[in-house]
């Protein structure tokens, strides 16, 4: 058993609760043991930012010093959450590498009896920890039910592997590591170009043509390699992908179907857990029929309401019928 | 050369006034760490990596040649740091090793502060995200998206109806904001003083 204090971040809480259901589903048979950090604040994700410089730092760090504070022995920092994960390791690296701005930190800090000691912490994101320190042998270990013709895309998004201040990732725009797990787990994975591409942040709330776009090159690209699925790590990415497709779909006509899971989702599977535990159901665009074809059964989606059909051409007053006429008017019309 | 020196090592006698410095070594003093923003040799790799850049009105190679060039005003008034989605392949890629994202939020507190008010739909967002979470503690998503949504798209609202639906029922979300973290106070407190010694 290794310990590791858990960061869950607020999406896990709220939109991601299938990734916090099958995380934690999947972490009990690997040994890992998460500790909450007790009463945890949003890591102000980057939007505290764009704001106010020394505040968003401030509040970052407030995570960390009361991870250092309940830190019991234990060292590193976990966090599934792409954004929450690389705002922790931020705080941390740049209070480290700039002395005078760490100190105004924790001058911050100290006005809530608060302090940390910049690098005493190791930030790893939950990718990083399956693959580095659980490792792809102990996972194949675990696997009772192989994916086997699960066809996939793994997509691992932006901030994991960017700007990744300690190089635990392979590649900053190529990173095999969620290939190498998936694969392990008996998935077909595509070589998906589009990997480490944006899936538009936080672009849909800002200007939604510019995250259309960008949500449609990764879903058409995954479409094109004819996966099944479209596996990601991080709630936001799947948040984008998976709610805001069909108004995707709607803005440039289209009509795809891409299931977007979460990693540990497939690892649940694969490890024999129900798929009502690992919540699946949850996401918007139903992964019932992708899973069917490997003969798991997952909620299926409610029928689709028959679309109300657009009348075509200008808008015109209705035909006026006169008494008497009706006959005549509904014959002309299924002539 | 001396130029370089005060960007890297502001003096550590006195506090640094803003108003006494190029709007590079400004701009380089408040980002935390080193952005080696003087090392630009305008290649254009971060325009070219960006995947927001359409909806730029200056490509952030341009913004940097802008900032050597002390256009103040111009800087402040472009829409280019609010249209970042902080993707970070400017900054991996930049032969020069300029901190591109980061200076980027750098560019945006400085927009707020000279009010130039031209990003409304952006910085708002912001602003609500963060008033939710100085209120919580933690974040609340639907919240804030109707929010932002009433306020900003309120003709996108039908379109969005049946994905509202489906965050609620689907995945489960709460209409309700989420609860307050215990130490609220605390945060309150650790905030304030930020905000103090920001203004500094």
């Amino acid at each position: 058993m290794s310990d590791y204090l858990f960061y869950p971040g607020c999406s896990m809480e709220s939109s991601a609760k299938a990734y916090e259901a099958s995380m934690e589903a999947v972490c009990k048979p690997l040994g890992i043991n998460l500790k909450e950090i007790e009463d945890w604040n949003c890591c102000g994700a980057t939007e505290y930012l764009s704001l106010d410089l020394t505040p968003a730092y401030s509040l970052i760090a407030r995570n960390l010093a009361l991870a250092q504070e309940q830190a019991n022995g234990t060292k590193t920092v976990l966090a599934a959450c792409s954004a929450c994960y690389l705002n922790l390791s931020k705080a941390d690296h740049y209070m480290h590498e700039d002395k005078a701005f760490g100190r105004k930190i924790n001058s911050a800090l100290a006005a809530g009896g608060l302090h940390y000691d910049p690098g005493q912490l190791v930030i790893r994101h939950l990718l990083d920890v399956m693959f580095n320190e659980v490792g792809l042998d102990k996972i194949k270990e675990k696997v009772v039910k192989p994916l086997t013709g699960l066809r996939v895309a793994s997509y691992i998004g932006c901030m994991v592997p960017r700007p990744d201040y300690n190089a635990r990732i392979s590649d900053t725009e190529y990173p095999y590591e969620l290939d190498d797990l998936l694969k392990a787990l008996g998935a077909e994975v595509i070589d998906f170009p589009l990997k480490t591409a944006c899936c538009g942040g936080h672009m849909t709330q800002i200007g939604p043509a510019t995250a259309f776009e960008l949500i449609r090159r990764l879903i058409s690209a995954a479409d094109q390699y004819k996966a099944d699925a479209l596996v990601a790590l991080c709630p936001m990415c799947q948040m984008n992908l998976d709610a805001f497709q069909g108004q995707m779909n709607g803005y440039f006509h289209t009509s795809y179907h891409m299931p977007i899971l979460f990693f540990t989702q497939l690892m649940g599977i694969a490890f024999g857990e129900k798929p009502e535990n690992l919540g699946f159901g949850s996401e918007l665009v139903s992964a019932h029929a992708a899973m069917k074809r490997i003969g798991i059964q997952t909620p299926e989606p409610a029928p689709a309401k028959p679309v109300a059909k657009k009348p075509s051409g200008l808008p015109m007053p209705p035909p006026r019928v006169r008494v008497g006429q009706q006959n005549t008017a509904n014959e002309e019309a299924s002539e | 050369m001396t130029e370089q020196a005060i960007v890297s090592d502001p003096p550590s006698v006195g506090p640094v006034k803003h108003e006494d410095l190029s709007l590079l070594q400004e701009v380089a003093l408040r980002t935390p760490g080193d952005p080696n923003l003087e090392m630009c040799i305008q290649c254009g790799t971060c325009g070219g990596s960006c995947p927001s850049a359409s909806a730029m009105d200056h490509t952030p190679r341009a913004i940097f040649a802008m900032l050597r060039a002390g256009m103040r005003e111009d800087v402040m008034k472009s829409n280019t740091p609010w249209m970042c989605v902080a993707c970070y392949y400017c900054t991996v890629r930049c032969p020069q090793e300029i901190h591109i994202t980061d200076v980027m939020y750098t560019l945006k507190n400085m927009s707020l502060e000279a009010n130039t008010g031209h990003n409304g739909t952006a910085s708002d967002f912001s602003k609500t995200f963060i008033s939710l979470v100085e209120t919580y503690g933690r974040s609340f998503e639907i919240g804030l998206a109707g929010f932002q949504n009433v306020r900003h798209f309120i003709t996108r609202l039908p379109s969005i109806t049946p994905m509202a639906v489906g965050m609620l029922t689907k995945k489960g979300m709460s209409l309700f904001p989420p609860k307050r973290i215990k130490g609220m106070d605390q945060l309150k407190k650790i905030l304030k003083r930020a905000k103090e010694l920001e203004a500094e």
